[in-house]
């Protein structure tokens, strides 16, 4: 109990003596020169511009940049990250106006740049140039499988074959290979047996001289059926290798 | 181990002839989960109320009290109709003879009584044995918890377990354990919770993707399970783990493709797990912090759902495809020593789970001409006990921790919904009713 009323008195007195150093500290902030805080950094400066501003579709321009005190720049859309100056070509399909968001520790600022685009010259050209989801949605078939087996049929190879062409069609287009399985098998086998399927309709591409870096694979199991019925119909719809076009950058994690 | 196989191939072409026994009294069955055994007779009185604060928890206590005694499987519940006029409310007012006599006939007589002391629902709880002259007291302990329903329920589990541990000679019962499982109650899979009787049912993950898979962590601070999140900016199939402690996820590292059904390690120390991180989809054993990750099946075709023997470790047993059908297999906890696990009949063998006293493995089973069914089988001999039949799909067996129960998903109700039942088959119980949940997980007692 002595001991207890003891460093009670001792906290007392350290907090007399707290608030006698606070209240003498803010009086020396009033009387004197204000204390030696870092200067207070510079405000970020960043310009814009896009040569020539008005293209055709199809056509490139070329986004020029500088700025000063800023350590993190970003172009939307579609740039991303750049360094504190450069330039780079974009070749946008519809009229787009870029925006630099230059950041320092002094706050952050933006500026802009518009380019124009115009229908192509020709009048043979169709009236929009499909992009490559489009393209992809066209062209790029599932492959499909028997109950439990993971081997690729010849219908399967014969679509496989055909995505192939694509996909050298259009070297930029990374896809992910999702294995799919009916419900007829378990839960946790069919995570095996989607992944052996993806993998089989990813190697058979490799075969086909597709790189393996364009593409990842992933099992859904039983999880994303395409179809619900409880039907053999329905079922062989549920066992494929689905080719998904994988969108944005391929940034690892 | 070889020679034992061969005597086992024996048996599966005797057992080949007829067709595995449903119920069993088998005396390889009675010593893997304690169930068979004489049941002790056991009588409940409705519990005394010493103050009216605690009357309208009585029946709750009551319920939860007889719920949880009866579904033990170690004991014989004498009907209330045969129970003499005046129940005790401590051992001074127990008439032994009058319980231990004709027609009631109880070996033992657990009672008590429930007041309110201030903020607590007070329980002081008894169990007396009446079959011998001088009616000594086994158990007589005092419970406080909330005055409320919950707080009755809590009371009822702890003396349930105390009255359980009491009769079978220390081993913990499993009224206060609880079920991990997978639901899209809510729109996406998540895994969820609840109490060992269905009660309590709650929302643990929002990871708004699919989550699968769920296990335990060995001293119940952790859940492992499949998760989706993207790699490289596609989907891919992750471990999760998260923390029943911080209720939040643990960091584990990422790989490319599938990495699913992870199983603890009976120290907590590692995980094994499927990977396809090098192509194939196979086995890989790794620290639980995802380090030091080491291949341990090379195998053509799926190689999934690992499960340690939690008595010793040493060994897994899990699912592969390798040579047609998924069966299981059985090695080393490194992969050596592979064996593959005959059955006596084809068909399509998955979801192994081992028991905690290590003799047992349950397992979901379909065979050419029926449905998914559970089984239990004896690692030492091989025999084999059908636990469900002809009532839809019956799947992913996880036992209790006291081995005498089984929890598992059954389609049996027209929706996928979890139950639990006694491991011998009897008693089958459905904890959920909304449809959607699937993959229990039975959490250790601690």
């Amino acid at each position: 109990m002595q001991l207890r009323s003891v460093s009670k008195s001792v906290l007392a007195v350290s907090l007399f003596a707290l608030a006698a150093v606070v209240g003498g500290c803010k009086k020396q902030v009033a009387a004197t020169t204000p204390a030696p805080t870092p200067a207070p950094a510079a405000a970020p400066t960043v310009t814009l511009n896009a040569t020539p501003a008005s293209i055709q579709s199809g056509q490139t321009s070329t986004l020029a940049w500088s700025s000063t005190n800023a350590t993190d720049l970003d172009i939307e859309p579609g740039v991303g990250k750049v360094s504190p100056q450069g330039s780079t070509p974009v070749t946008p399909n519809q009229s787009t106006t870029y925006t630099i968001t230059a950041t320092g520790s002094g706050g952050s600022t933006t500026a802009t740049a518009e380019v124009n685009v115009s229908a192509p010259a020709a009048a043979a050209a169709p009236a929009a140039t499909p992009n490559l989801s489009d393209l992809f949605a066209q062209n790029i078939k599932d492959a499909f499988f028997d109950f439990d087996k993971a081997e690729l049929r010849q219908d399967a190879r014969d679509a496989l074959t055909k995505d192939a062409e694509f996909l050298r069609s259009y070297p930029q287009a990374r896809i992910s290979i999702e294995g799919h399985c009916d419900e007829r098998g378990s839960t946790e086998y069919n995570l095996g047996l989607g992944q052996r399927r993806a993998e089989a309709a990813k190697n058979f591409l490799i075969s086909l001289g597709i790189s393996g870096d364009r593409m990842t694979t992933v099992s859904w199991g039983k999880e994303r059926a395409f179809c619900s019925e409880h039907t053999e119909e329905c079922w062989s719809q549920n066992r494929r290798a689905h080719l998904v076009l994988v969108q944005g950058g391929g940034s690892g994690e | 181990m070889r020679r034992r196989l061969a005597v086992l191939a024996v048996a599966f072409a005797a057992a080949l002839l007829g067709s595995v026994p449903r119920a069993s009294a088998q005396d390889w069955f009675t010593t893997g989960t304690g169930l068979g055994v004489t049941k002790v007779r056991l009588a409940v009185p409705e519990t005394a109320v010493r103050s009216a604060p605690a009357q309208p928890f009585q029946k709750t206590f009551h319920d939860v009290l007889w719920s949880d005694l009866e579904y033990s499987g170690i004991l014989d519940m004498v009907s209330e109709s045969f129970y003499p006029l005046s129940a005790p409310s401590q051992p001074s007012e127990l008439n032994a003879q009058q319980w231990s006599a004709q027609p009631c006939n109880a070996y033992m007589v657990a009672y008590g009584n429930l007041s309110v002391n201030g903020t607590s629902l007070s329980l002081a709880g008894y169990l007396s044995d009446v079959h011998s002259q001088t009616a000594s007291t086994a158990l007589q302990k005092i419970y406080n918890d909330a005055v409320s329903d919950e707080g009755a329920r809590t009371l009822a589990h702890e003396f349930a377990d105390d009255i359980i541990s009491t009769i079978s000679g220390g081993q913990r019962g499993i009224a206060q354990t609880k079920l991990v499982y997978v639901s899209a109650h809510n729109g996406d899979k998540e895994i969820w919770e609840m109490d060992y009787d269905g009660a309590n049912q709650h929302q643990l993950t929002h990871l708004r993707t699919i989550s699968l898979t769920p296990r335990w962590s060995p001293d119940g601070s952790r859940i492992a399970f499949t998760c989706y999140v993207p790699y490289r900016g596609a989907p891919s199939a992750q471990i999760c783990i998260y923390s029943t402690v911080s209720n939040r996820m643990i960091a584990f590292p990422h790989f490319p493709g599938t990495n699913a059904t992870p199983a603890w390690s009976p120290n907590g120390t590692q995980i094994a797990f499927m990977s396809s991180r090098s192509g194939g989809t196979e086995l890989y054993l790794a620290n639980a912090d995802g380090t030091h990750m080491q291949q341990i099946t090379y195998a053509a075709g799926v190689n999934t759902s690992p499960v340690f023997n939690p008595k010793t470790g040493q060994q897994i047993v899990f699912v592969s495809d390798r040579v047609g059908d998924p069966i299981l297999y059985m090695s080393n906890a490194d992969g050596s020593n592979l064996q593959k696990i005959d059955l006596p009949d084809m068909g399509y063998v998955v979801d192994p789970a081992w028991s905690p006293n290590g003799q047992l493995l349950a397992f979901s089973w379909r065979r050419p001409t029926g449905n998914y069914d559970i089984y239990v089988m004896d690692i030492a001999s091989h025999q084999l006990v059908e636990l469900t039949k002809d009532e839809g799909r019956n799947e992913r067996p996880s036992w209790a921790p006291d081995g005498r129960h089984l929890a598992f998903e059954s389609t049996r109700t027209g929706t996928n919904e979890i139950w639990s039942m006694l491991a011998d088959g009897s008693q089958p119980r459905e904890l959920t009713f909304h449809g959607e949940n699937e993959s229990p997980n039975w959490s250790p007692t601690d």
